[in-house]
């Protein structure tokens, strides 16, 4: 097997507390099923409480890569938040990279306090297309949604965007290991709702 | 079922290094754990504490770092294997035991892991722990991979056995907190029985046992020499050479690579790093000329390699070595595999770019001018945001230029906007109610600010009392507000002795704050710091006199709370928020800083964001106007 770039660098980001954790841990999961060396480098502790947060996923035929994605080399970016994904795509993007987003805000405390701007999404989301290869929008909170399953939905949408080489099922496979029976149901909902969404765009 | 379960050798699994750390340690048959909590150790513990009913060995949270490598020594000289597990700064706790347990020696395979925290991502310091290696004598494995992390692990069980001395394992957070795959090898079986025979006393015969300790470290420097930890890639007899340890193999792998050097540069990746396996660093390094250090903060492999090289000048020549010293590599913070690149680009004579130099510029541009900052905040419905708005409104009332000695957890955040730029000091575990007792005796010198010690609970367990006594014994003007949660809510909430629940979630006894303050004698309270006014006004109350005294703000970490109950809806009434008209200088959104509460553009009224409100309602309690109402969920 053989990927079309080796290694393929995944970007998950978003806000502390929006389960960017577990979102990795599924899609790295899935790509472990498929025999692939995967990498995933979390932001943990301080960052976690409201702060900005991103998981580094690299996928690999070859060898086990180093946690952190180097300047420029984001792949693929998954945004839970738009301007996170903005701010990741300042320092991993590219022309070439693809991005699918949430175009949801949370404002930080900064701009609540009324020290710092939140340009309007549109916008935000215009200076992310000028600056990579195409911007894939998902609607996460639409007709009263569990919010905290935003993270998994947007795992959907990765699934179902087809950018990374791992089968839908597989994904499946790997939410049916890491969570609990409890939560399997509600998660499962939402991821498919994601495949769902990204596929009728 | 937790992955640390299963017993499939040879599947390959995605793992945690703190997962693969205590893996290792259950495919050694570990039969004593413990811990205390701390970034980015701490899921080491949370993994064995999972497993440990169903493999049978033991598992505690400790109440500090002293007692949990303390206890876990115990076990070593009973005949078991113990392994306990910290962050960088716990090692300066126990580093008392360590340095006289190493005299001793052990018995039973003792294993002790640090988790360091390079750029003290979530820490007061970015220490670097190997020097405590060498400062201690005892060997020192640093893990490169999450493979590593495993088997290093399961080794170093093995090792500690026959050189009757701790084995240190140090990870950082770049290994301990990502993933990636990892090979189980199998479970043994293990039949268990403790049994304390001999002695072990560190305090006579100092020296010749200080000696003995050297012939140990000897013997693992032997065990090293051979250790397939230790490895060389690239072509035989490079002329330059990257020396790295820990975290710096994989970025030197791909730095090379992306550089396009395999050819010319040979990397010796060491696993060993205390004491040195010398003869095999120096037969790969004989046709060196040129050498480049790679590590994550001091320069420790550095300092000594050239020792090494330089007791070898004869035989090897003159090299060259970059590292640190030399200002190519930072000896702060962590490193990546651009730093890296850039430090080998710039020793080659190479040019490396990440990207394009327009689009870096414009990217750039937009990243310092366009995109807000996003600082950590306290979660909505966190009870620190209240406590420390208290604590503010408290200090103003009294009006003395009062201010606040911080101390280490969640409300460490306080130093910021988050808890309203009320912590003045911030150091390390019990510095807080420390400090403030020296603060608290300086009315002599015409010093006369209240001073008030802010401490989580399990804080106060770990490293407060013995202040609080002093302050007590020695009458010191402090006021200590126990910031009460009920769990270690910055590492993930694990129990403390406070918390009524132990490592493996069953019910423990429970000692209470408030009686050791009592025996302690001073004066003590406790409040719900949801009712603000009152606590503001109890807190004013408990500055306006001297002497020692207690204030417990007792209430649940939200993010645990939340989970066990319905969440109220919360939201603005429209009719009786007045907006820009009230006077309160949109106080909800824009001074309290609760992440819940936005400010609406076009209605010019404050709103609730529902998505991220956890229905606390304190804010109800706060708006001038009553326009917040809390519906019952």
């Amino acid at each position: 097997m053989a990927l079309e770039k080796d290694p393929l660098n995944l970007i998950i980001t978003g806000v502390g507390g929006q389960g960017n954790v577990l979102a990795s841990h599924i899609v790295a999961s899935a790509g472990i099923r498929e025999g692939l060396y995967v990498t995933v480098g979390e932001t943990y502790g301080t960052s976690q409480r409201g702060g900005a947060v991103m998981s580094h996923v690299r996928f690999s035929f070859q060898a086990q890569c180093s946690p952190l994605i180097p300047e420029g080399q984001a792949d693929i970016v998954v945004g839970l938040e738009p301007m996170e994904a903005l701010r990741v795509i300042t320092a991993f993007g590219n022309p070439k990279t693809k991005i699918i987003v949430s175009p949801r805000p949370i404002y930080p405390i900064g701009v609540l306090s009324g020290q710092a701007k939140y340009p309007p999404v549109e916008e935000v989301l215009g200076k992310l297309a000028d600056l990579v290869d195409t911007v894939q929008v998902v609607k996460t909170t639409e007709d009263g949604d569990t919010p905290l399953a935003a993270n998994v939905l947007m795992m959907g949408a990765l699934a179902g965007s087809g950018l990374v080489p791992i089968p839908i099922g597989s994904f499946e496979e790997a939410m049916r290991e890491i969570l609990s029976p409890r939560d399997l149901e509600t998660n499962l909902r939402a991821f498919r709702k994601g495949v769902e969404a990204i596929r009728t765009g | 079922m937790s992955i640390l379960a299963i017993d499939q050798p040879g599947r390959s699994v995605l793992m945690m290094g703190n997962e693969a750390i205590a893996r290792g340690a259950i495919e050694a048959g570990v039969d004593f754990s413990t811990a205390y909590p701390g970034t980015p150790s701490s899921e080491i513990m949370e993994s064995l504490a999972r497993v440990a009913e169903h493999f049978g060995f033991y598992a505690e949270w400790s109440t500090n770092e002293m007692v949990a490598l303390e206890a876990a020594a115990a076990a070593s000289l009973s005949g078991l294997r113990a392994i306990v597990a910290m962050k960088q700064n716990g090692v300066n706790v126990c580093s008392d035991f360590l340095l006289t347990v190493n005299l001793s020696g052990t018995k039973g395979g003792l294993v002790f892991v640090v988790g360091d925290d390079p750029s003290a991502i979530s820490s007061s310091n970015e220490q670097d722990s190997r020097n405590f290696a060498r400062f201690a004598d005892l060997p020192l494995l640093e893990p490169a991979t999450f493979q590593e992390a495993k088997d290093m692990t399961r080794w170093a069980f093995e090792l500690s056995e026959r050189v009757g001395l701790p084995c240190m394992i140090r990870s950082v957070t770049r290994l301990s907190h990502s993933r990636g795959n990892v090979k189980l090898a199998e479970i043994p079986q293990r039949s268990r029985s403790a049994r304390f025979e001999g002695s072990y006393i560190a305090g006579v015969f100092v020296p010749i046992k200080h000696a003995e300790l050297h012939q140990k470290l000897e013997q693992a420097r032997e065990e090293f020499e051979g250790s397939e930890f230790n490895w060389y890639v690239g072509r035989e007899g490079a002329r330059f050479v990257i020396v790295t340890s820990g975290s710096g193999w994989l970025y030197s792998r791909e730095a090379v690579a992306a550089l396009g050097l395999d050819e010319e540069v040979g990397i010796l990746k060491i696993g060993t790093t205390w004491p040195l396996p010398e003869r095999f660093i120096v037969d790969h390094l004989r046709q060196a000329t040129e050498v480049l250090i790679v590590e994550e903060v001091d320069p420790f492999l550095e300092q000594n390699i050239k020792i090494l090289l330089a007791e070898q000048a004869k035989t090897l020549g003159p090299i060259e070595v970059y590292g640190a010293r030399s200002g190519h590599l930072p000896a702060f913070g962590d490193i990546n595999q651009d730093k890296v690149a850039r430090a080998l680009a710039d020793i080659r004579g190479l040019e490396y770019r990440a990207r394009d130099e327009q689009y870096a510029k414009r990217a750039g541009e937009l990243a310092l001018t366009y995109v807000p900052p996003r600082l950590p905040t306290f979660c909505p419905g966190c009870p620190h945001r209240a406590s420390l708005w208290a604590i503010k409104a408290a200090l103003k009332l009294d009006g003395r230029d009062g201010f606040v000695a911080g101390d280490i957890g969640c409300y460490s955040l306080g130093v910021g906007p988050a808890g309203f730029w009320q912590l003045k000091t911030l150091h390390c575990m019990g510095a807080g109610i420390g400090l403030a007792n020296g603060f608290g005796q300086l009315g002599q010198f015409a010093f006369d600010q209240p001073v008030v010690a802010v401490c989580g609970d399990s804080t106060f367990f770990h490293a407060a009392i013995p202040g609080l006594i002093n302050a007590r014994f020695n009458n010191s003007n402090v006021l200590m507000v126990v910031l009460d949660n009920g769990g270690t809510a910055m590492t993930g909430f694990q129990p403390h002795p406070g918390s009524g629940t132990d490592a493996l979630g069953r019910p423990a006894p429970v000692v209470e704050i408030e009686a050791i303050c009592k025996a302690i004698g001073v004066e003590v309270r406790v409040r719900d710091p949801f009712e603000v006014d009152r606590a503001i006004e109890e807190l004013y109350d408990m500055l306006q006199d001297g002497g020692a005294k207690v204030m417990v703000f007792r209430r649940k970490c939200f993010l645990v709370e939340s989970r066990e109950k319905a969440k109220p809806r919360v939201f603005v009434d429209p009719e009786k928020c007045i907006g820009d008209e009230c006077g309160c200088a949109r106080f909800c959104s824009r001074v309290f800083n609760c992440p819940g509460i936005i400010w609406d553009q076009e209605a010019k009224r404050a709103k609730i964001d529902e998505v991220v409100c956890t229905g606390c309602g304190v804010c109800a309690t706060l708006c001038p106007q009553g326009a917040i109402v809390v519906e019952e969920g």
